[in-house]
């Protein structure tokens, strides 16, 4: 067999109330979602876990609803049943524009998107229109359930708020006022991981968070404040690059990254402000 | 592990995280599908879980319990198949089991732009690409015939 498996163990819960206590027995175990992520680092042998917990039966981490303009996704939402949503689509159609974005129809049948909040890669495609939309991650324990602002989940690189026994159950996306705006710039249309993202929400009160350009996914709020307050978009150009930090890596360069990101601004706010041609004929 | 693999109930006894792909070609000696990358970039795996296009290098055994599974060998004499080989969409083969499983799962009369979105998960070094859009557009009057 290819791949050294013969040592670890999978943990099978049956049901949510399962899953913590194991959870809390054995924070070592690695939750399993949809494999896209964990499976490619075994496959690769750079994985250490010893053993896992499976999650991928557990319904109660399923199902998408709406309740008073707030979208309430499952952990083990698809993205494919993110995209045939029509909640989703209704609600939140950025979100549907990155599901679109994330690798090819193999990845969007497997992956989900608690697995993409939990595996914490700053280029997580989702990770911006959570940000955008103020998000909240619902975090379920022995101890009970707590609710997380996205914008506060992230601690640094790849590390997050959720103790080591937590699990996400869901995601709270309350609708934006605004008009929502999606853009990935990849090697290719498929497959490939993002060299920059954002997502942003028009208007007057804009908002704007980019992808691969910082340690985590980041809010600009002084950049929004720039444009919110009437600024011109070369003011924002140069507020934004004191909001971001790109590196340089496998990808991309920070050079690229910030030349990209101030171009991704000027498009969003050309789309969305108030001068835009949306803007222009009244609405 | 149990589930219905190309129509038949089967049993195999495997570890819960065997890749599909290993139970697939080395317990069940299906070795249609193929291995590429081992890392869900290329599609060269491609098997159907419930209809659905997946990467078998990607996917455990214990998250195919209880579902139906097609492989290549489970699709019989299907005019995709034959398109691809009269069409030129398969060269030297290491991409086709996947492909033809992609474009299955297209349902029939794909347009280009579904074709393109449906086999982007699908890497082929041989044909361009064109040979194999192609033969899928001429399997559609066969596959009519076929659903008569
Ligand atoms: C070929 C390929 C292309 C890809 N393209 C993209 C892309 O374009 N954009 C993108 O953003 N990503 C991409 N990815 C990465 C991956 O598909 C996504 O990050 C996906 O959302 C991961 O979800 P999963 O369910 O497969 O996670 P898994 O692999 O099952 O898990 C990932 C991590 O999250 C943890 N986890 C999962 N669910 C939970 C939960 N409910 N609670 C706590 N922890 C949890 C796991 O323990 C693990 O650490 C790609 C991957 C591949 C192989
Ligand atoms: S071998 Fe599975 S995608 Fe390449
Ligand atoms: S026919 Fe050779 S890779 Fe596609």
């Amino acid at each position: 067999m290819p791949v050294t498996i013969r040592h670890r163990a999978l943990l099978s819960p049956r049901s949510l109330k399962d899953a913590l206590r194991l959870r809390h027995e054995e924070p070592d175990a690695m939750p399993l979602a949809g494999c896209t992520d964990i499976y490619v680092a075994l496959n690769f042998g750079t994985l250490p876990a010893r053993g896992f917990l499976n999650l991928w039966t557990l319904d109660a981490l399923r199902g998408i609803d709406v309740l008073d303009g707030v979208v309430r996704i499952g952990a083990l939402t698809t993205y494919t049943a993110l995209i045939q949503s029509p909640i989703v689509a209704r609600h939140l159609p950025m979100l549907v524009a990155a599901s679109r974005e994330v690798g090819g129809p193999q990845i969007q049948h497997r992956g989900t998107i608690g697995g993409n909040v939990a595996n914490a890669s700053p280029a997580g495609d989702t990770l911006p229109v959570l940000a955008v939309a103020q998000a909240v991650v619902e975090l379920h324990s022995v101890r009970g359930l707590r609710l997380v602002p996205f914008t506060d989940f992230y601690t640094g690189y790849r590390t997050s708020a959720a103790a080591p026994d937590e699990l996400i159950v869901a995601l709270h996306v309350p609708t934006p006022q605004g008009r929502q705006w999606f853009r990935k710039v990849g090697t290719r249309a498929a497959q490939a991981i993002s060299k920059i993202v954002i997502a942003g929400v028009g208007g007057r009160q804009p908002r704007i968070a980019f992808g691969s350009v910082a340690p985590t996914v980041v809010r600009l709020p002084q950049t929004e404040r720039v444009l919110a307050s009437g600024g011109t978009i070369l003011e924002a150009q140069q507020q934004m690059q004191s909001e971001i930090s790109p590196i340089d890596d496998v990808r991309s360069t920070a050079a690229y990254r910030r030349q990209v990101a101030a171009n991704l601004l000027d498009e969003f706010w050309r789309a969305t402000g108030p001068g835009s041609a949306r803007a222009a004929r009244g609405r | 592990m149990r589930f219905t693999l190309n129509g038949k109930r089967t049993r195999v006894d495997v570890h819960p995280l065997a890749r599909l792909l290993d139970v697939l070609r080395e317990e069940l000696h299906l070795t249609g599908t193929k291995e590429g990358c081992g890392e869900g970039e290329c599609g060269a795996c491609t098997v159907l879980i419930d209809g659905h296009p997946v990467n078998a290098c990607l996917v455990p055994a214990a998250h195919a319990e209880g579902a139906e599974v097609t492989t290549i060998e489970g699709l019989r004499a299907h005019p995709l198949q034959h398109a691809f080989v009269e069409h030129g969409g398969a060269q030297c083969g290491i991409c086709t089991p996947g492909m033809i499983l992609a474009a299955v799962a297209l349902g029939p009369k794909p347009s280009r732009k579904a074709m393109q979105a449906g086999l982007a998960g699908n890497l082929c070094r041989c044909t361009g690409y064109s040979a194999i859009y192609r033969s899928i557009e001429k399997a559609r009057p066969a596959r009519k015939r076929k659903r008569r």
